[in-house]
């Protein structure tokens, strides 16, 4: 995929945000202090007088997000994964998930692939700490056309919603024409019969190079995009474990709680069938180039093929 | 103040204090002490300072209130009753399953509930994001938020009163019920908060010290609160834990337990005498 223009998701959100401000006279945006990071100042530069930067102070930012909602507007409260669902999860949990306050959390950043600045600023816990809140609606998008229509759905939605977005620059899989974006279903994105791979966020165009690879290898495997881990795409995951029989997840989260986790959970309950999860195997990141950490994580096209070839022989 | 006024705030406050101690009676349980100290606060809010509409709880128009200090929910259970926003009966089913008078504030189910509040130092932050709301849309409401002394130690109120204090919040006036005492004893023993008044003026705070408990100086600080401008009022409202059931009062052990049967009848009785002499 060397000549696949490449976008991170942090700069769609950015995008996004001021393309929608004429439209939606309601819609704010909230930082704490890392505007330049996670792209807000692309909508603070087009909307300054819609745009709070409420300092280095996340818990306080969600209170204040939870209060402009309440009057009637569409709060963006940007932060890193790690500030957002980490350090702030209780203001989150109780001051918009219970009140079910109508606050966007654009959590940029997140995962392994921040790269350098290391494991206390790679969020690999976001979507288990998100998933365990009641209504809750967690969008992880796999590239700039997918994550620029997250936003648009965010802001069209009542309630909260957990918007995931990525540091390193992300391949961009879909076509802008006939790409349609429904909040909690999945995409097929190939068909096949042997095995499915389910992938979320960056790891889609890992799993999609996978599906290929295999293809050459004579293994014919289902890969689908989950943006909507919550709620869950139940139905696509069952027929998925039904017709195929043997599920790999792959997300750049912690193998604990996210993607895995969730589709494990209607898996078991329903057509219990393998799943096999990965991601990051319950250890913390380091420091390193993020690509680089990402083959070191072992959560490449290659690292797919291998793991679906031993699931198939067993 | 008039003292018609000053007659028929005092009742509205006593039915507070009743209310209170009928609810947390019945549920066996909840927070008797700091009701009872934000009492007179609270009724002055409810029946003489707040623009509102009992019959209409989500004008958007109105005043907006945040209990901070979620814990005394009893307290603004009473005043919303009492003041029409639903039956003062329901007040008996406090805390009980089915009940929309949840524990702490829930604003997706009692109509008067701005916002659902009960993890201290949060309701503050979500105050300050009415107030900004406020002045984004050109609206005159105003936004009233009440803290205790002891949630005042969550560091989340300083990053709120950093955000009010810079965003030149006038329309938000917060009030501190400065009753002295929290869960684990004195204020001032277990990890002071004071000096409050220069810590909120430090934030870029108008403040005001008062006697919470003395309706003249009630009503002149929200007065002058509502005269500042390009920045936010804190009151800080010098208060008795538990006032006006004898028993109760100064005593950090009612913060959080509820009167027996017999303690019921001695707490009623008296504030129903005192509910007696103001009406006489």
């Amino acid at each position: 995929m060397a000549d696949t223009v490449k976008i991170a998701t942090r700069e769609s959100y950015g995008k996004a945000l001021a393309e929608l401000a004429p439209q939606y006279p309601n819609l704010v945006v909230l930082d704490a202090d890392l505007a330049g990071a996670t792209k807000t100042a692309t909508f603070q530069k087009a909307c300054p007088e819609r745009f709070i930067d409420c300092g280095i102070a996340e818990g306080n930012m969600m209170g204040i997000a939870a209060g402009l909602s309440t009057c009637g507007m569409i709060p963006f409260a940007s932060s890193f994964a790690m500030f957002a669902a980490g350090r702030a999860f209780e203001q989150i949990r109780n001051s918009i998930g219970y009140p079910r306050n109508n606050v966007k959390i654009g959590a940029t950043h997140a995962g392994i692939s921040v790269g350098e600045d290391g494991a206390t600023h790679q969020c690999c816990e976001d979507i288990a700490l998100m998933r365990t809140i009641p209504g809750m609606v967690i969008i992880n998008p796999c590239d700039d056309i997918e994550a620029r229509a997250a936003v648009k759905a965010a802001v069209e939605y009542v309630g909260p919603v957990y918007l995931r977005f990525g540091r390193m620059a992300a391949p961009v899989l879909n076509n802008p024409e006939n790409y349609h974006f429904e909040l909690g279903k999945g995409i097929t994105l190939k068909d096949g019969n042997d095995i499915t791979i389910v992938a979320t966020g960056l790891m889609v165009a890992e799993a999609v190079e996978a599906g290929q690879l295999l293809e050459q290898k004579g293994i014919s495997a289902r890969v689908i995009n989950i943006h909507t881990i919550k709620p869950l795409d139940e139905e696509l995951i069952i027929n998925a474990a039904k017709e195929t029989g043997k599920i790999i997840t792959i997300e750049e989260h912690s193998v604990i709680g996210g993607l895995g986790s969730a589709v494990a959970d209607v898996v078991c309950a329903s057509c219990p069938v393998p799943v096999i999860k990965m991601g990051v195997q319950d250890v913390f990141g380091y420091s390193g180039p993020g690509g680089d950490l990402i083959t070191k994580f072992g959560l490449r096209a290659a690292n797919i093929v291998e793991t679906a070839e031993k699931a198939l022989s067993k | 103040m008039d003292q018609a006024l000053k007659k028929e705030l005092s009742i509205a406050a006593c039915n507070v204090r009743i209310g209170a101690i009928e609810g947390v009676h019945c549920a066996k349980s909840g927070h008797p002490g700091g009701s009872l100290s934000a009492a007179d606060i609270i009724a002055y809010l409810y029946f003489k300072e707040m623009n509102i509409r009992p019959e209409e709880p989500k004008w958007e128009e109105r005043d907006r209130f945040v209990l901070s200090k979620g814990h005394i929910a009893p307290a603004l259970y009473a005043a919303l009753a009492n003041r029409g926003y639903f039956p003062v009966e329901e007040l008996k089913t406090l805390r009980k399953i089915g009940s929309r008078l949840q524990g702490h504030p829930d604003m997706k189910h009692i109509p008067g509930v701005d916002m659902s509040t009960g993890s201290l130092g949060q309701g503050i932050s979500a105050a300050c994001g009415m107030a900004k709301a406020g002045k984004l849309m050109g609206k005159n409401y105003r936004v009233y938020a009440v803290l205790g002394d002891g949630e005042i130690q969550e560091g989340q109120v300083w990053e709120a009163a950093m955000f009010a204090g810079h965003n030149k919040l006038d329309n938000l006036c917060v009030v501190v019920d400065n009753n002295g005492l929290q869960i684990d004893g004195d204020v001032a023993d277990v990890c002071s908060p004071y000096p409050i008044d220069e810590k909120f003026q430090a934030f870029g705070f108008h403040v005001i010290n008062i006697d919470g408990h003395n309706f003249d100086e009630i009503e002149a600080a929200f007065a002058e609160a509502r005269t500042i401008k390009g920045k936010p009022t804190a009151i800080i409202a010098k208060t008795v834990k538990g006032k006006g059931i004898s028993f109760m009062e100064n005593k950090a052990s009612w913060h959080g337990t509820a009167p027996n049967d017999e303690q019921y009848e001695i707490a009623m009785s008296e504030l129903k005498a005192v509910l007696a002499g103001l009406e006489a």
